[in-house]
């Protein structure tokens, strides 16, 4: 094979001065890591609120809710992040978009806010199964109790879905932490976006990409043994 | 098997060989490299750029049209002819500034025509033929910017197209001057460029010709200024060909070195930088330069700037 | 607000954005859906095969794959499959790949992934009692699979299957990083010729929920027809 093998580059100076190439890529990393804790805060909230609005009785919140999962689930990824990123500033009045588009860090807030929007679709549905493979008797225990809605929500349905949605919402976690690359197209300089800058200054295709491939199977490892403590830790003693 | 037979084989082996690489020599040469994977698969396959204007870019059906294009046809002429293949298919593939060095090292393509810098970083990649053109780094942005040097940038958002030698540039000055600059690194030029004529960025840095290109281009060419300092000197321009393929980069030398140095050269330069230019019939109004001038009197594919 | 919004644009581009990218995208879904299927049920059978090796090569593949993003991948097999051509074929040089046949390997090779997932669970949602109420028959391993398992598993996952095609669809976007030219590098080709960017990508996010959302509501009328009472 005609390629000039060298591991060594990761310890050369990359020519941003900012450090050496593997610096670079760990930066990627923590990019890649932060856009991926924020969006999943947005993704959790927004996502299980549209989640629990598809389970009310409410036609008018189901409705809603239908509408928000089909709206950011029918639409790919990198287009709903060009819509973000390139529309929402041109149709929003000028001086506002002129605002957003002045932000520092604007490809961060906008592969934040679009990953949040686009994955909390997949764990509204996540939640509203979740919610729905509860027995019935459940919610109507809480209506007998004299719960109000929220009370029945808050304290006898939300509680044990989220303990059987835990491994579901795990691998969301996980899409969500991949999905960050998509950033990329929008000059987000996460792990992949590195290591295809590493390739490109260093022409060192095979060693840069194999390097962020190991750093991401790695986080993937992490997130799953987390995963598994977390879900130790919140067992109902006594069930399974 | 005892030694001494073992030898005599390798001898007889070697004598055998010899004979048939003189023999190969006598008649005609052995292919080798680009030209014997033509040879098999009758096709060359050309990588062209998406918006490199006006040297490969797409044209209004969106179909690869340019200088550099035009230069690379030529060259495809000269192999089909030095192969004897009048049946040979011309490929197109698209590459960007960040795919064309592996697309080109693992064979998706045989010449990648653009506006690639020709230089010695490079070389250690991929060869060049005859340089055709010289541009040096500058950077666009609006004029109600009022940005004119490299110092202006200092604190602001720029862009520049990742996998170029100018992202490369804008990333060393920042460094060596602590400009605190964000770099933000685009797909292509006229993604970089629309992110300055959305206001993402202040200032895309590139190529000044490619600049000059995209601004012309533009719906509102008067709107945008070019910055009077430059971040580099002039450097080449080269088609790009697979390293260590001396019979190949010979056949596309001698074919661009014959199309420099006849007049059909000046009609071809003329007819990208001084005539009305497909989608918009744009003129470009850029007259050889001097240095221009030269290289094509005498064309060289030197990575060094201080060549020309 | 969109007073200078122009989306006659949209209709002069229209030819091109189906001719080609539309084109492009729906041939590669479906072949590289077609594929991914059929390789991810080798793989879910070689990982429930129990044979040490295979069984460990084909978990390794399936879980490297998923921990990995698209784009990267994408990357990847761009630059390597010429390599891995020749390595296979034994050629002296890397081969040549067209742009389209290596977004199809890839493709394939990283849904396959996927697919292999939800044919695992389709293989294991038969009961155990009818392949061995096969092999009690007399039937081969291969029979067993190909007349007993395999149709009912098929059959048991079609909706999830469709589902996955119908996210491979939206994700054969994510070609755009390459500058090919499907349906969205269509589309985002002319928005940056004309600097109508605004249009192109709202008329390309109609297009494409038009077409996710039709397909994903044929697939649930098709999910209720299928199931299997049990």
């Amino acid at each position: 094979m005609n390629y000039n093998w060298n591991w060594g580059i990761f310890f050369e100076q990359s020519p941003e001065g900012t450090g050496t190439y593997a610096d670079m890529l760990l930066s990627g990393l923590v990019w890649t890591i932060a856009t991926a804790l924020c969006s999943w805060i947005i993704a959790f909230f927004l996502g299980s609120l549209i989640g629990v609005m598809r389970t009310l009785p409410s036609k008018g919140a189901n409705a809603v809710g239908t509408a928000y999962v089909e709206l950011f689930r029918n639409i790919p990824l990198l287009v709903q992040m060009f819509l973000w990123y390139f529309v929402l500033p041109e149709v929003l009045p000028q001086a506002w978009g002129n605002a957003l588009k002045q932000l520092p860090n604007a490809p961060f807030y906008t592969g934040v806010v679009c990953l949040g929007f686009f994955t909390a679709s997949r764990v509204a549905e996540q939640v509203r199964a979740g919610i729905q493979s509860l027995p019935r008797g459940q919610r109507l225990a809480g209506t007998a109790m004299g719960f109000t809605v929220y009370q029945t929500y808050r304290y006898v349905l939300l509680p044990n879905a989220y303990r059987i949605i835990l491994p579901p919402m795990t691998s969301e976690f996980l899409n969500n932490l991949k999905n960050t690359s998509v950033a990329l197209t929008i000059g987000l300089l996460e792990l992949t976006a590195r290591a295809r800058s590493m390739q490109e200054f260093s022409f060192q295709v095979f060693e840069a990409f194999t390097a962020a491939t190991i750093l991401y199977v790695l986080i993937n490892l992490v997130v799953i043994l987390l995963a598994s403590l977390l879900e130790r830790s919140v067992a109902v003693p006594g069930q399974r | 098997m005892t030694q001494s037979k073992f030898d005599r084989r390798g001898i007889v082996a070697a004598l055998a060989l010899g004979a048939a690489v003189v023999s190969a020599g006598a008649q005609a040469q052995e292919l080798t490299g680009t030209l014997k994977k033509v040879k098999d698969t009758n096709a060359l396959t050309i990588g062209y750029r998406d918006s490199s204007v006006p040297f490969s870019y797409l044209d209004g059906d969106q179909k690869p049209v340019g200088y550099a294009m035009d230069i690379c046809l030529k060259i495809a002429e000269a192999v089909k002819k030095e192969l004897k293949l009048p049946g040979m298919e011309v490929k197109l593939n698209p590459v960007t500034s960040a795919t064309r060095i592996p697309l080109i090292a693992n064979g998706t393509i045989d010449l990648e025509c653009g506006s690639t810098t020709n230089n010695a970083d490079r070389q250690k990649q991929a060869a060049f033929t005859n340089t055709h053109f010289l541009t040096a780094t500058r950077y666009v942005s609006k004029k109600d910017a009022k940005l004119h040097t490299i110092d202006d940038l200092k604190g602001k958002t720029v862009v520049s197209t990742s996998g170029t030698t100018n992202i490369k540039q804008i990333n060393e000055a920042n460094t060596a001057k602590s400009m605190g600059l964000t770099i933000l690194p685009a797909k292509d030029h006229a993604e970089a460029f629309l992110m300055v004529e959305t206001g993402r960025a202040v200032a895309f840095v590139m190529d000044d010709v490619l600049l000059a290109s995209l601004v012309a281009g533009s719906k509102t060419p008067d709107a945008y200024e070019i910055s009077t300092e430059a971040l580099s000197k002039p450097e080449p321009y080269g088609i790009m060909l697979r390293k260590d393929d001396a019979p190949f980069k010979a056949v596309a030398d001698a074919a661009t070195k014959a199309l420099y140095e006849s007049p059909e050269g000046k009609a071809l330069y003329s007819k990208w930088f001084e005539k009305p230019i497909p989608p918009r019939n744009i003129n470009l109004k850029l007259p050889m330069s001097e240095a221009m001038a030269k290289q094509f009197k005498s064309p060289s594919d030197s990575a060094d700037p201080a060549a020309y | 607000m969109f007073s200078n919004f122009d989306f006659g644009v949209v209709f002069g581009s229209l030819p091109y954005l189906f001719g080609q990218g539309m084109v492009f995208t729906v041939t590669l879904t479906a072949l590289a859906a077609g594929m991914g299927v059929i390789l991810g049920t080798l793989l879910a059978m070689a990982r429930l095969s129990g044979v040490p090796g295979l069984k460990h090569v084909a978990k390794v593949y399936v879980e490297l794959m998923r921990s990995l993003p698209l784009v990267l991948v994408i990357f990847w097999f761009y630059f390597l499959v010429p390599y891995i051509g020749a390595y296979l074929t034994g050629a002296s040089r890397p081969i040549q790949v067209g742009a389209f046949s290596s977004a199809l390997i890839t493709f394939t090779l990283f849904e396959a992934a996927y697919f292999s997932e939800i044919m695992r669970a389709g293989i294991q949602s038969i009961p155990k009692g009818q392949t061995g109420a096969a092999y009690a028959l007399g039937m081969t391993y291969a029979q067993t699979m190909i007349t007993v398992v395999l149709p009912q598993a098929f059959r048991n996952m079609l909706p999830l299957l469709l589902t996955q095609t119908i996210v491979l669809f939206q994700d054969t976007s994510l070609v755009y990083v390459l500058s090919l030219t499907d349906f969205l590098g269509a589309a985002s080709k002319v928005a940056q010729r004309d600097g109508r960017l605004v249009e192109m990508y709202l008329f390309a996010a109609v297009v494409y929920f038009a077409v996710c959302f039709s397909a994903s509501f044929l697939v649930r009328r098709l999910q209720r027809r299928v199931a299997i009472i049990r």
